[in-house]
């Protein structure tokens, strides 16, 4: 059979190009690794129980770890969820089931603009509306700036997820005369669960990691936690304060900060899809 | 007491009866506006972010107007602040991030929806989304004390040697700067406008694929002359998302930049970008001016990344929208 | 069911269960011992069939018999589904477009097709969506090289009168019957020698189908066309040869003139007098 015009060129073409492709994904799995690879044996190296157990010690002195950073950043979190989760999901809520058209989609709007904030304007924020006012770093700004970069993300996920729930499920609800608001609460969030719980803990592991907004709220603390109103210490602010300091000492204590980070926030991450995978 | 009650049920059955049904109503009148009010809030934050940014800024707008923007001076000093150096560095970087990223990302984003198997698929792109998942001071660590020296030898050393006639590849390798932020970019944002190009294209119908297949074209001739083209709204709202990261982006950046206040079209030399001015100098900052300066700084990447993201959205919803009415 | 009751036992012929087939004269495709399958479940089963050259094939039959499958093995388009599977013979010209070393590629610039859905390009204009085909085999190729190519392909598809005046639209301006015939002048313009049509019709109203149906008729001369309808009316007024399929097997294979009036299986009698399907 004879072959069409520029058949082969076409071929050995299609062929490169496609595994080009190939090698496309490959480039960026192999970033990943190299990254994973270098905090994982870095950080195993540097890591052990003092880094834990004991507080940061001064320049010179060698040994301490990072009890009260990694404290500090429990209690960001839990700070920023105690402020975010309510607020989401609540707004979510009105996303899902009593928005109208025009006010979802303004909302919605604003959620995602939110979201694509970048974090040090966050910051930015937080310090312009808590530490300005107050004269003083404080835990409380921090957790306030973690909190909005939560918000829009759980109310959207939970959001989502409450779309999900089958319309059936609300209109045999309905038809038994129960009031709307005990349906979402008593049938439709409990529907929801799994998706709300995800979308939390993502957002969780995702402030987990945050530092830009935690440089002029938190600010760091060499006397450890001692209160919301007062500068406080956190992991990831202090692998940067660290990672840019001349003592190898310090450097070494970074990654083995990273090691901890990228452990919390991966794990979170690598729980959280495989049990929504098994839900599926 | 009893008894009185019992009679007002038999007398008033029809009282009863409203009370009972319009309980529910008012209480989910309540829930709704309760839930409402938080749906606000989340309006409020944005409005109270921008309010804020522009009140503190408002000793260095007022007192450089628009020539901040032209200045290339950052002088705490003498209180002279501009914001063209740290402007030049944020779109330099992110321009050199997408360069990199953008074949990547959709080369991979083909490779998962065009050609990888299920068992292929499925592992490869939780792997990507988990490089989407490190935390930026991380990435910023590695890219400090790996991929920096290398950045230095041999990569500007063989780019300045062969390439060293163009002056974007002059000066001497410093490692940190412009094109190790353009790198640590690039791998920030690839997982992301993977993530979304991936979703874009397999919207894309069968019918499509199928049609061009049927005019006698290779796989690759299918995806760049069918799959591409239908979605490429899509593909270009998936990029200026990664562009909007790429912008904002922070503690990566900032600790391979070099952060010196430079305006020079050559790669290696240290540059800074508006995020990392901020975060580099926030806290130590004092004088309404200097924090209005920094302020107005943020301000103006908060412009920046707000039309990016818009521009984003309003592309990425459109195509999803499109392929909603088609299909 | 009543039916059966009346009707002679003699005519009752397929006691083993031979289909009634016969084969035109001048064959362009043979098809020996065709199966198919999508992952472990068998649509195709073992059909043999000649197609006629420069004639009207039609391919009738109940949905989810497996005359899209078909004609998707015609052209090597079964493979593209995932998990499409086929075994058996395709003979073009002498040739089995499934033996190793062939090229699906190379197959479908020459067997053609016309999808049940108009699937234009909406990202080219019609001018570009008419040159897509041939554009492929070109590495660089000027307007007016084309120019000559569209516009008789266009002509062949009936289309050229209508949309002259606005090649540089893009295709997804057009109704729905011209975005089909678009379709059909995007195929025609490959100059392929089979051309593939898998309900060209369905989607369309009457006018729109009268005017494929016309059309169809007009091609032939150059083209073989086969057919796949669930209209049975459309394959009696513009096919030459009918093939009825049920279950995957075929199961009648002759003139359409004998296949709608003298139909020699019980089963093919059932479907076109509309007693189920």
């Amino acid at each position: 059979m004879n072959r069409t015009e520029g058949y082969l060129q076409r071929r050995w073409f299609n062929r490169l190009m496609l595994v080009l492709c190939g090698c496309a994904a490959a480039i960026t799995i192999i970033f990943l690794a190299l990254i994973l690879g270098y905090t994982f044996i870095n950080g195993i190296t540097y890591f052990n129980l003092d880094f834990i157990t004991q507080a940061s010690k001064p320049v010179g002195e060698s040994g301490g770890g990072m009890r009260d950073e990694i404290f500090g950043t429990f209690i960001l979190v839990g700070l920023a969820s105690v402020i975010a989760l309510p607020v989401g999901l609540l707004a979510g809520i009105f996303l899902a089931e009593f928005a109208g058209r025009k006010m979802a989609s303004a909302i919605r709007f604003a959620a995602d603009i939110l979201a694509g904030v970048p974090s040090i304007i966050v910051g930015v924020f937080a310090y312009a509306l808590l530490v300005r006012p107050l004269h003083s770093y404080s835990a409380l700004s921090a957790g306030v700036a973690l909190a909005i970069i939560m918000i829009p993300v759980v109310a959207r996920t939970a959001e989502e997820s409450l779309r999900l729930v089958p319309g059936s499920q609300r209109e045999a609800a309905l038809a038994l005369g129960i009031s709307r608001w005990r349906i979402i609460l008593g049938v439709i969030i409990p529907g929801a669960t799994t998706g709300i719980v995800t979308g939390i803990m993502l957002a969780v592991a995702r402030v987990a990691g945050e530092t830009a907004p935690l440089i002029f709220t938190a600010l760091g603390s060499a006397f450890g936690v001692q209160g919301l109103t007062v500068p406080i210490g956190a992991l990831p602010l202090q692998i940067y304060r660290y990672a840019l300091s001349p003592y190898s000492d310090w450097q070494k204590q970074a990654w083995a900060a990273a090691f901890l980070l990228v452990i919390l926030v991966l794990g979170i991450n690598i729980v959280v899809r495989l049990v929504s995978n098994r839900r599926k | 007491m009893m008894k009185k009650s019992e009679q007002a049920t038999t007398l008033l059955p029809g009282l009863r009866h409203k009370e009972a049904a319009a309980r529910p109503r008012v209480g989910d009148r309540i829930f709704s506006k309760v839930t409402l009010f938080f749906a606000l809030l989340i309006v409020l934050i944005l409005a109270g972010l921008l309010i804020a940014l522009n009140i503190d800024a408002w000793p260095a707008v007022q007192k450089f107007g628009l020539s901040f923007l032209t200045s290339v001076s950052w002088d705490p000093v003498r209180e002279e602040f501009g914001a063209l150096p740290a402007v030049y560095g944020t779109l330099l970087s992110s321009l050199i991030g997408l360069i990199i990223a953008v074949p990547v990302s959709i080369g991979s984003a083909v490779f998962l929806s065009e050609l990888a198997p299920e068992w292929l698929c499925r592992p490869c792109s939780f792997l990507i989304e988990m490089l989407a998942a490190i935390p930026s001071v991380i990435i910023g660590l590695w890219g400090l004390f790996v991929m920096v020296p290398f950045i230095r030898n041999p990569i500007e050393k063989w780019l300045g040697s062969s390439l060293g006639f163009l002056p974007f590849f002059q000066g001497p390798p410093f490692g940190v700067g412009f094109l190790s932020a353009g790198i640590i970019l690039a791998i920030m944002v690839i997982p992301i406008i993977t993530a979304v190009s991936r979703d874009v294209m397999r919207a894309v119908p069968i019918t499509q694929r199928e049609a061009m297949l049927a005019l006698g074209a290779t796989r690759w001739e299918m995806i760049t002359r069918a799959v591409l083209p239908y979605c490429r709204s899509g593909l270009i709202g998936a990029v200026i998302l990664g562009l909007g990261r790429a912008l904002g982006e922070t503690m990566a950046v900032t600790m391979v930049i070099g952060n010196s206040y430079n305006l020079t079209p050559s790669l290696f030399s240290p540059g800074v970008t508006i995020a990392s001015k901020v975060a580099s100098e926030f806290s130590e900052a004092s004088g309404d001016l200097y924090i209005g300066s920094l302020i107005e700084l943020a301000l103006v990447l908060f412009g920046i990344t707000l039309l990016v993201n818009i521009i984003a959205r309003l592309l990425v919803w459109r195509s999803i929208s499109v392929r909603g009415g088609g299909e | 069911m009543m039916n059966d009751l009346f009707r002679p036992i003699v005519t009752a012929e397929a006691p083993d269960k031979k289909p009634a087939l016969h084969e035109p004269p001048r064959c362009i495709i043979k098809v020996k011992d065709l199966s198919a399958w999508y992952g472990n479940k068998i649509v195709i089963n073992d059909i043999s069939m000649g197609i006629g050259k420069q004639a009207i094939t039609a391919l009738i039959g109940p949905s989810g018999c497996g005359k899209s499958t078909f004609i998707r093995c015609l052209n090597r388009m079964h493979e593209v589904v995932e998990g499409g599977r086929v075994s058996g013979q395709v003979l073009k010209d002498g040739q089995d477009i499934y033996a190793p070393g062939v090229d699906p590629v190379d197959i479908r610039r020459r067997v053609g097709m016309v999808f049940q859905r108009a699937s234009v390009f909406p990202a080219m204009s019609i001018f570009n969506n008419v040159a897509s085909g041939i554009t492929l085999t070109r590495f660089w190729s000027r307007r007016s090289d084309l120019q000559d190519v569209v516009e008789r392909s266009l002509r062949k598809a009936a289309l050229w009168d209508e949309v002259k005046d606005k090649l540089d639209q893009p295709g997804s301006s057009l109704s729905g019957g011209q975005q089909q015939r678009l379709c059909i002048a995007r195929a025609i313009a490959i100059e392929p020698e089979i051309i593939l049509m898998d309900e060209p019709c369905s989607a369309l109203d009457p006018i729109s189908t009268l005017k494929i149906e016309e059309l169809m008729l007009e091609i032939k001369k150059d083209y073989t066309v086969v057919i796949v309808t669930h209209n049975m009316q459309q394959a009696a007024r513009v096919s030459d040869w009918t093939g009825f399929l049920l279950l995957g097997e075929l199961i009648e294979y002759s003139r359409t003139r004998e296949v709608f009036t003298v139909p020699k299986d019980k089963r093919t009698e059932d479907y076109i007098t509309g007693r189920f399907g």
